[in-house]
């Protein structure tokens, strides 16, 4: 068979692993919700929390169709279809499709096309170098987990505690992040400045949105949705903002 | 399927045994796709490059992924562990869902039915993305045009800072006390320090938590969160 990075036999391959992705979500949707209903959490409450998760997903899961557009102009549509429906991001695929190629001579963004053996040593690379967290997860998960939950019975107090502080080290670094190119100022270039705008805007509509809430306390909706709405209107005053600043 | 006494550590368990096997015949899977392919086109890798690659790449991403498999596991809970680390996009996705689905409903996070709220809310998302995927696959040649647009590309350049704004505003402001130096930390490093950048924000999650873990001990053993 002639090799075609977008060859409908690729399609096949990767929509079957797809599927299985899918399947295991769904698995796990419905365990969670018998359980819930088992234990007395309310139906209501569990389609509450599905339809937020499913709105916020929408504007993050068309920047993962944009990073597929992206990466598809070196590989095709089925390898970056498949590694960005599974564990991989833009960024990490990026580095991994790219070393991969500089290792065979090739320049990742000006490949014209892949023979059958270049396209299999890139999809080992990125396969196998992402693969840590998934093979860590099943060996150490179930001890790992139980020793959390012991904090808790040892110390309620401290165990929110330590909850919240895993939390905000995670936030703290993403909003260190927002303001990694502000020095560029200095220097007279604005740019730095977009996210960190975009960033205070998102805030600014979280605390609207809060305060609404908090005197609408029957308008459920407004609660359910602040996030996705800040995330949505921050994203489109990056438009005006970029146009702006950058 | 659960009987009606199934206690809490029986469920628990049986979400471990459940993705223990999804995640062994993902990680399967995974590697049957360069199989498929070597195998179906009659093509060897070439393996000079493929050491190469791995050399260039596995060490830091190996590291990496170990340090965030230990940070995010707490945080995610069972369920919502071994589906964030196959379907991906932890930090940028699965996580805020959870959390946004956590401070919605003002739960524990380390409680059974915060167990349940996240695994829910990371399958939801789950589900939604590889739709929204599988339809951008099928209409990218007339999506393209539109969504690699000059004009739409500046919102979706910016969609960390648009999530973390509202994300972070809920958590800094229920929990200002032990934000205060993570936060400032992080800020002199990333304005001071050219190499931290998006490439390398993932490394500096662990780094985060490891510091707000060891200034919220200290707090709370002097009182200071009382």
């Amino acid at each position: 068979m002639e090799f075609n990075v977008n060859s409908p036999i690729l399609f096949v391959l990767a929509g079957i692993i797809i599927l299985a992705v899918l399947a295991q979500s769904v698995f796990f949707l419905i365990k969670a919700w018998r359980r819930g209903l088992k234990i007395g959490m309310p139906k209501e409450k569990l389609k509450r929390i599905a339809m937020t998760a499913a709105v916020f997903t929408i504007a993050p899961a068309i920047a993962i169709v944009i990073s597929v557009i992206a990466l598809a102009k070196d590989l095709g549509l089925p390898l970056p279809w498949l590694r960005l429906s599974v564990i991989g991001s833009l960024s990490y695929e990026t580095v991994a499709a790219s070393n991969a190629e500089s290792a065979m001579g090739l320049k990742f963004g000006q490949v014209e096309s892949l023979t059958a053996s270049q396209y299999v040593t890139i999809s080992l690379v990125m396969t196998i170098c992402i693969l840590i967290g998934l093979c860590l997860c099943p060996i150490i998960g179930e001890k790992y987990q139980k020793g959390i939950g012991n904090i808790k019975k040892k110390d309620g107090k401290w165990s929110e505690i330590l909850f919240n502080s895993l939390f905000i080290g995670m936030i703290s670094a993403f909003v260190g992040f927002v303001f990694c190119d502000v020095a560029g100022v200095v220097t007279g270039d604005m740019t730095g400045l977009i996210p960190v705008c975009v960033f205070f805007i998102s805030a600014a509509i979280m605390i609207v949105m809060g305060l609404t809430a908090k005197k609408y306390p029957n308008a459920h909706w407004i609660a359910d949705y602040a996030l996705p709405l800040s995330l949505i209107l921050g994203m489109a005053s990056a438009i005006p903002i970029t146009a702006w600043l950058g | 399927m659960e009987n009606k006494q199934q206690t809490s550590q029986e469920y628990m368990h049986s979400v471990h045994v459940s993705g223990r096997i999804w995640t062994t015949a993902m990680v399967l899977l995974l590697l049957a796709f360069p199989i498929a392919v070597s195998v179906i086109f009659n093509a060897v890798p070439d393996f000079k490059a493929l050491g190469l690659g791995l050399l260039s790449t596995a060490p830091m991403y190996w590291a990496v992924g170990a340090i965030e498999t230990f940070t995010y596991m707490p945080m995610l809970g069972a369920g919502g562990t071994y589906l964030s680390f196959v379907t991906g996009n932890i930090s940028n996705l699965k996580l805020p869902v959870a959390l946004n689905a956590l401070s919605q409903t003002n739960t524990d996070a380390n409680s059974e039915e915060g167990e349940l709220i996240s695994t829910i809310s990371i399958a939801v998302s789950s589900i939604v993305t590889t739709v929204i995927i599988v339809i951008g696959v099928i209409l990218i040649t007339p999506l393209t045009p539109v969504l690699d647009s000059e004009i739409l590309r500046p919102a979706f350049a910016q969609i960390l800072p648009a999530l973390f704004g509202g994300l972070g505003v809920v958590f800094i402001s229920k929990n200002w006390k032990i934000s205060v130096a993570p936060i400032a930390l992080m800020l002199i490093l990333f304005i001071l320090v050219p190499a931290l950048n998006s490439s390398t924000v993932g490394i500096m999650v662990p780094v985060g938590v490891l510091f707000t873990l060891g200034v919220s001990r200290i707090m709370y053993k002097k009182h200071m969160l009382d």
